[in-house]
């Protein structure tokens, strides 16, 4: 393994039988991990490989940890999407779920070790303010009770306000389309909808179909402005690109990002998950879609930006600088300027509600 | 090599620099800190604890700092930092070494799901462990001290940590932190009692710690076998008093006290289950008789 400590943890997910020679790196690899919200993955990963019993007994543990932690989220995860499909039961509105959800109901390999923070569903935008009470009827009440923040979310962008639920305090976001309404991406969301595949396991519930599933974890990693996850989303996508990616994938790919207008998201998913992680995308297809690729000025920048955006932000100081310079090249994405001005003061003037 | 060792200069350098790293039990800490507070906190409670070299894995990297910022001039603070981030709103500066040893408490809560951890004071006599689940405000940590004064072993005052694997509570032992009145309590019934500095106005009244006796800090890798789990409540002027508990009800108060009895499903049911079954179970009740308190506990384990 090549000695670069701010990429030791992508190097142990790329090839995690190495580590067991790789004595002396444990404690930096577990923290990275452990920021990155990626130890559960690797733990699985060395698992498969090498078995946990080849790790020494202090990151071992960590290891241990990371794994019932995540399989206690996924079973609360289970449990609260069958809480959910009971709440939105007999309706006939289409739900879709994304992102971790969908990869741990359709069984696919992203879902090996992940952690989750809150539960993603796409339904239609017309059947909105219905699945909306008929969540609240279920226990999940609105947050961000600011009426500022609420027309944010309402007017603006691609989702409710986050939900959570009253007791089990479970988050749930509810979406009816994949980029903020102001982004200027031209996405027709019922696309998105007619592509969407039945879980067999999941009454009620659909997945995106492969192409858009790989798609909305680009355009979700590479159209926002929040980069904390940043690492463990490009691993999701070097997994389900892994896993989907046979000849005619490929092309199918390129051409689904066209027709959806996520051609530049695409670009950089493909470009950064075989930089950094070594996934097998083929040299053709990386060749094509440079079509998406930005001018060549902005193409250095946004490189040197991301490269150091993805790493932990404890491995390198470049890190929480190259986050806050993408942080707001998110918000420039998410909407026209005057918008983008008139929300920025509206947040500044505001004064705190009281606790 | 333990931290005694370490000159106050050397100790200064290492907060200051690299950082210290200590073994807590299972734990090996990476402690940074610029405070003097801090250091002396470090220098009187963890004063056995054994120095690892920056060879050594260490499991969490925390720092007490100054945040930056105007307000360092005239009400200066201090910030808990885990792996480079911070976790809570800063403190006052004068309460830097109780944040550190919070801090260290959700570390270990937040991260060590290899084991049920539940917030309860953990004592030892004969290989046999005392698991005194509680409340804040029972009493928990003044009965804790009382019996340290008189012998028995400090696992935790704080954090028990129960394994699944074997069914063993594995020592934590750090200072005992004792509140508001109990501070006097303890100091005039354990007179030996190495009490640090008394930091006032703090979220819960005022604060000191009790440094743990050398022989708990060097039996750090020594785990007991469950024998009692008994919930104490303190009752201003209330005789002693000692009642059986169901094993029922203990196995709920150690649910409710447990950390992250969540995440171990039917793994951490059965743990709990088996530790309750092992161990005699009983609600007790005192008023200030600490002696009459601790002569009662003495008598448990004479009786075992």
């Amino acid at each position: 393994m090549k000695r670069v400590p701010s990429r030791l943890l992508a190097h142990a997910l790329r090839e995690p039988q190495r580590l067991v020679e790789e004595r002396d790196a444990w404690e930096a690899l577990i923290r990275h991990g452990r920021e990155a919200d990626l130890l559960g993955t690797l733990a699985f990963r060395l698992d498969a490989c090498a078995g946990l019993a080849q790790v020494p007994a202090a990151p071992r543990a960590h290891l241990i940890a990371a794994q019932n932690q995540c399989r206690a989220q996924q079973a609360a995860v289970r449990r609260e999407t069958a809480e959910i499909a009971r709440a939105l039961h007999g309706r006939g509105v289409p739900v879709v779920l994304l992102k971790g959800a969908a990869y741990l109901l359709a069984g696919l390999p992203p879902a090996r070790g992940r952690l989750f923070s809150d539960i993603d569903i796409l339904v239609p935008k017309a059947r909105l303010p219905e699945v909306e009470s008929a969540l609240m009827l279920a226990g999940f009440a609105t947050t961000h009770l600011h009426p500022y923040d609420q027309r944010y979310y309402r007017r603006w962008m691609h989702e409710l306000p986050p939900m959570q639920h009253v007791k089990r305090l479970t988050l749930l976001d509810v979406h009816h389309t994949i980029v903020p309404e102001t982004a200027g991406v031209r996405l027709d969301a019922g696309a998105l909808f007619r592509g969407a595949v039945p879980l067999a396991d999941a009454p009620g519930f659909h997945v995106l179909s492969p192409l858009d599933m790989v798609l909305h974890s680009a355009t979700h990693l590479f159209h926002n402005e929040e980069m904390t996850h940043g690492l463990r989303d490009l691993v999701d996508l070097d997994a389900l690109l892994t896993h989907f990616g046979d000849r005619p994938f490929w092309p199918a790919l390129v051409a689904r990002a066209g027709e959806l207008d996520l051609g530049r998201p695409l670009y950089y998913a493909l470009r950064f998950t075989s930089r950094m992680l070594g996934t097998a995308v083929p040299g053709d297809v990386l060749a094509d879609v440079e079509r998406y690729a930005p001018p060549a000025p902005v193409r250095v920048v946004m490189d040197r930006l991301l490269e150091a955006a993805l790493q932990p932000a404890s491995a390198q100081p470049a890190t929480r600088w190259a986050r806050r310079a993408l942080y707001l090249r998110g918000h420039w994405l998410k909407m026209p300027v005057p918008l983008l001005a008139w929300h920025l003061t509206a947040k500044a003037l505001r004064r705190e509600e009281p606790a | 090599m333990i931290v005694a060792d370490l000159s106050a200069g050397e100790l200064r350098r290492r907060l200051t620099g690299p950082g210290l790293r200590i073994r807590v039990g299972p734990v090996a800490a990476e402690i940074r800190s610029s405070f003097d507070a801090v250091q002396a906190g470090l220098a009187l409670h963890y004063a056995a604890h054994d120095v690892l070299t920056a060879g050594d894995f260490a499991d969490f990297r925390v720092s007490v700092e100054r945040p930056l910022g105007v307000r360092r001039w005239f009400a200066p603070q201090a910030l808990f930092r885990f792996d480079g981030n911070s976790m809570f709103t800063p403190l006052p500066a004068a309460q830097a070494f109780p944040l550190l040893e919070w801090g260290l408490n959700w570390c270990v809560s937040t991260h060590c799901h290899q084991y049920i951890v539940i917030h309860a004071a953990v004592l030892e006599r004969n290989g046999r462990a005392l698991l005194l689940p509680a409340p804040p405000g029972s009493g928990k940590s003044t009965l804790c001290a009382a019996l340290v004064a008189r012998g028995w072993r400090l696992l935790s005052d704080e954090l028990a940590l129960v394994e699944l694997t074997g069914r063993r509570i594995v020592p934590f032992p750090r200072p005992i932190s004792l509140k508001n009145r109990s501070i006097d309590t303890v100091a005039r019934f354990w007179p030996d009692a190495a009490i640090g500095a008394v930091v006032p106005d703090t979220l819960k009244g005022s604060v000191a710690h009790v440094r743990p006796p050398v022989d708990s800090v060097r039996r750090g890798d020594e785990a007991a076998t469950p024998g009692w789990v008994v919930l104490p409540r303190y009752e201003s002027g209330a005789t002693t008093r000692i009642s059986e508990l169901s094993k029922a009800e203990a196995f709920m108060r150690l649910v409710e006290s447990a950390f992250n009895y969540d995440i171990h499903g039917r793994a951490g049911f059965e743990a709990l289950a088996e530790l309750v079954d092992a161990s005699a179970c009983h609600a007790f009740t005192y008023g200030g008789a600490l002696d009459e308190a601790v002569g009662m506990f003495d008598r448990f384990a004479q009786a075992a």
